[in-house]
């Protein structure tokens, strides 16, 4: 987790120095603020990491020595098939359209959207099947 | 239904590899439904993924289609193939195709959805469902944007850079547009789903010991890219928006008249349009990385300095904007040319490092690794054009001139035969079947020589003041030679990617290729080929940035430069050899 903080933090001072520099050679409103908005996009999340890996086990993707057998377990929790990213999709394809041939293409377009929230929201509350990954 | 996915096993354990294979057969087809209900409702990556290479395919070649109509038109002077305004969308979409729908999304969406979670030993990606909402954004923006050649008045026509006022509702009226904008949106958001999918898989999801200096080089490059998107998106997302509202709200943000600013679109664009030139270029780097090293049979030359270049053009990248915008007289030139130029230091890292990757090694020339080199000189070519352009006095006499067209081409090419060795390296892992090397040896030899005979000329039309976005021009014998020679390369290119569409019938399940067929080293080709669901059944331990190469040949250690903190446990090893 170090060295992804690392990263985003040594972008967010590359930025912040590159917006300072700007700002204060040329007087530009756009590029600077933009600059600075990119310095604080690599603050948040880079600080964030920082902050989390001073408080947490070292993970056996961070180790130079670890063994496949130190990640055994669950890696973690997947979907399986799902439809609601397809409507949802078809939900947002209506609502751009609706921009371009008129709002009465914004009452399909909600309908959809709602419609795959609630599916998508109430999908992954049903709980997880193991899946069946063979074993040895 | 969710599913709770456990580590796979360690290789070698109890001689379990080889049978696993064969088990992988019947089990990875029989998750979740078949057919184009399998096509609608997946959440595997892999299935995400070809849908991306697919859509992005087809929509190169409907932009490359464009291309040799503009090609013909400016074929002979005064020509009257295509009316003035037709052209002008033809040029817009041709370049909103290959730029928005076609570069972009074969990268993150396509390749490197497919092929990260697979170098890093992850099950998926991190946001499976948010994947495929990608996806569908993607796909229901590339068809917002063709139903342009639908509407009356037909595409959009400002150009594929929509510059104010041009693009506002006076000059520009029509649905044409307005379809450019709103695709521009869906598939805005559609990339940035995608970095922050890419950015959460490789902080989250790699296997254990795969530390970040163990990444391939194309997963460390499509790291870069996610981060990249993510700091350039929402720019041309909010820019289009505020576009949106003077067109049709009245708001006078980029018009004079209402106290706007014109070039403000400019830098917004620009904001996100640099940026994206290495959002577009990375990726391809990795390909053609991963390519030379895989056919140099050694590992990648200059492994962390590889890495820093990659940073380096990243964070350089969102300070080049104004580049593009020397001759509006109101920006940093000072600034802009130094960082330019910056750029050029990083980028020959990594052609010098490709060089040294295959110094020494035993190249095969493969399709594959043949589509890897010619990127390397066509971009080489490309990037030294562009060192030109950094360089505000020559910008002055070049700019939108024919020069810069042929230096930002050179660049696109170079790319797509980037892709194109990509394509030819792990289509066998997609689909496990290798694809025809003898037709694939054609299409290099045509799309290498097409792609720099359509190139040549336009420099030196540009140098000799042939404006770019013309329709047509003024009978001169020299210019008529120059623009057939390019038309003559552009149909030659498009007889390559046709090439390219009978390789893939005549190979359809003919070459079975195996799990390793050209004895690469990155994990990918540890598993199967195609891999099964959630992608590995066993694991081989990850002790270099080339496991797969450790675990095939544990006598090999000559060329490991050291990564190798200690012995590969040998035990096991030896066990499964």
């Amino acid at each position: 987790m170090k060295v992804e903080a690392k990263l985003l933090l040594g972008l967010g001072a590359f930025f912040g120095l590159m917006g300072i520099v700007y700002w204060f050679w040329s007087g530009e409103q756009a590029g600077s603020i933009m600059l600075i908005a990119g310095a604080l996009l690599g603050f948040l999340p880079g600080g964030y990491y920082l902050w989390w890996s001073n408080r947490m086990r070292q993970r056996p993707s961070d180790s130079a020595t670890a063994s496949i057998a130190d990640g055994a377990g669950t890696v973690d929790t997947f979907p399986g098939s799902s439809i609601w990213p397809f409507t949802l999709g078809m939900g947002a394809f209506f609502a751009g359209l609706s921009l371009v041939f008129g709002t009465w293409f914004a009452v399909p377009a909600a309908a959809l959207v709602i419609w795959a929230l609630m599916g998508a929201v109430t999908e992954s509350r049903r709980g997880g099947n193991r899946a069946t990954t063979p074993h040895h | 239904m969710t599913e709770i996915i456990d580590r796979p096993a360690i290789a070698g354990d109890g001689d379990a590899h080889v049978g696993e294979h064969e088990a992988g057969h019947n089990l990875h087809e029989h998750h979740g439904p078949t057919g184009i209900l399998k096509w609608l409702t997946s959440t595997d990556h892999k299935v995400i993924g070809l849908s991306y290479t697919i859509t992005s395919v087809i929509m190169l070649v409907i932009g490359g289609f464009l291309a040799e109509l503009i090609r013909i038109q400016l074929s002979s002077p005064n020509a009257t193939f295509v009316s003035f305004g037709e052209y002008n969308q033809l040029f817009t979409m041709h370049g909103s195709l290959m730029i928005y729908l076609f570069a972009g999304p074969f990268a993150f969406g396509g390749l490197a959805n497919i092929i990260v979670p697979l170098q890093i030993g992850a099950p998926d990606m991190a946001f499976p469902r948010l994947n495929a909402l990608s996806y569908w954004l993607y796909l229901s923006g590339s068809i917002t944007m063709l139903l342009g050649f639908l509407v009356a008045a037909g595409p959009a026509n400002f150009g594929w850079v929509g510059y104010a006022p041009l693009s506002n509702a006076i000059y520009s009226p029509g649905a044409g547009a307005d379809l450019w904008i709103a695709a521009l949106l869906l598939t805005g958001f559609s990339a940035i789903f995608t970095g922050v999918n890419i950015c959460a898989t490789v902080f989250y999801l790699r296997a254990p010991g795969m530390t970040m200096f163990r990444m391939p080089i194309f997963t460390w490059n499509m790291l870069v890219v996610g981060i990249l998107i993510l700091l350039a998106f929402p720019v041309l997302t909010a820019g289009l928006i505020m576009l949106y509202a003077d067109r049709h709200f009245g708001t006078h943000i980029y018009t004079v008249p209402g106290g706007g600013v014109p070039v403000l679109w400019q830098h917004i664009f620009w904001f996100w349009g640099h940026p994206e030139v290495y959002i577009l270029a990375l990726p391809f780097f990795g390909m053609a990385t991963e390519v030379i090293a895989a056919f140099s049979k050694k590992p990648v030359f200059g492994y962390k300095g590889m890495v820093f270049a990659t940073i380096t053009i990243g964070a350089l990248s969102l300070g080049v904007w104004a580049h593009h915008m020397f001759t509006t007289g109101v920006v940093l030139l000072p600034f802009f040319s130094i960082m330019s130029l910056l750029i050029a230091v990083p980028t020959g890292i990594k052609i010098f490092n490709w060089i040294g990757t295959m110094w020494g090694g035993k190249v095969h020339l493969t399709t594959a690794m043949l589509f890897a080199i010619g990127f390397v000189i066509t971009f080489l070519i490309g990037g030294l054009t562009g060192i030109y352009l950094a360089s505000p006095p020559l910008d002055f006499f070049t700019h939108d001139t024919y020069f810069v067209v042929a230096h930002f081409h050179s660049v696109v090419l170079a790319l797509v035969m980037g892709g194109m060795a990509g394509l030819y390296y792990w289509g066998p892992k997609i689909t496990g079947y290798l694809l025809n090397e003898t037709i694939g040896k054609i299409q290099f030899w045509t799309f290498f020589i097409g792609a720099n005979l359509m190139v040549a000329p336009q420099y030196a039309l540009g140098l000799d003041g042939m404006p770019r976005r013309v329709a047509t021009y003024l009978h001169d014998p020299q210019w008529q030679t120059l623009n057939r020679v390019a038309t003559v390369g552009a149909l030659v290119m498009g007889l390559s990617t046709a090439l390219f569409v009978v390789n893939i019938v005549v190979s359809w399940k003919r070459y079975p290729a195996g799990d390793n067929p050209w004895d690469a080293q990155t994990l990918e080709w540890f598993t199967t080929s195609p891999p099964p669901h959630h992608n590995y059944y066993s694991l081989p331990p990850i002790r270099s940035e080339r496991p797969t190469w450790d675990y095939n040949h544990p006598n090999d250690r000559s060329l490991a430069h050291g990564h190798h903190d200690e012995p590969a446990e040998p035990s096991r090893l030896v066990a499964s050899t």
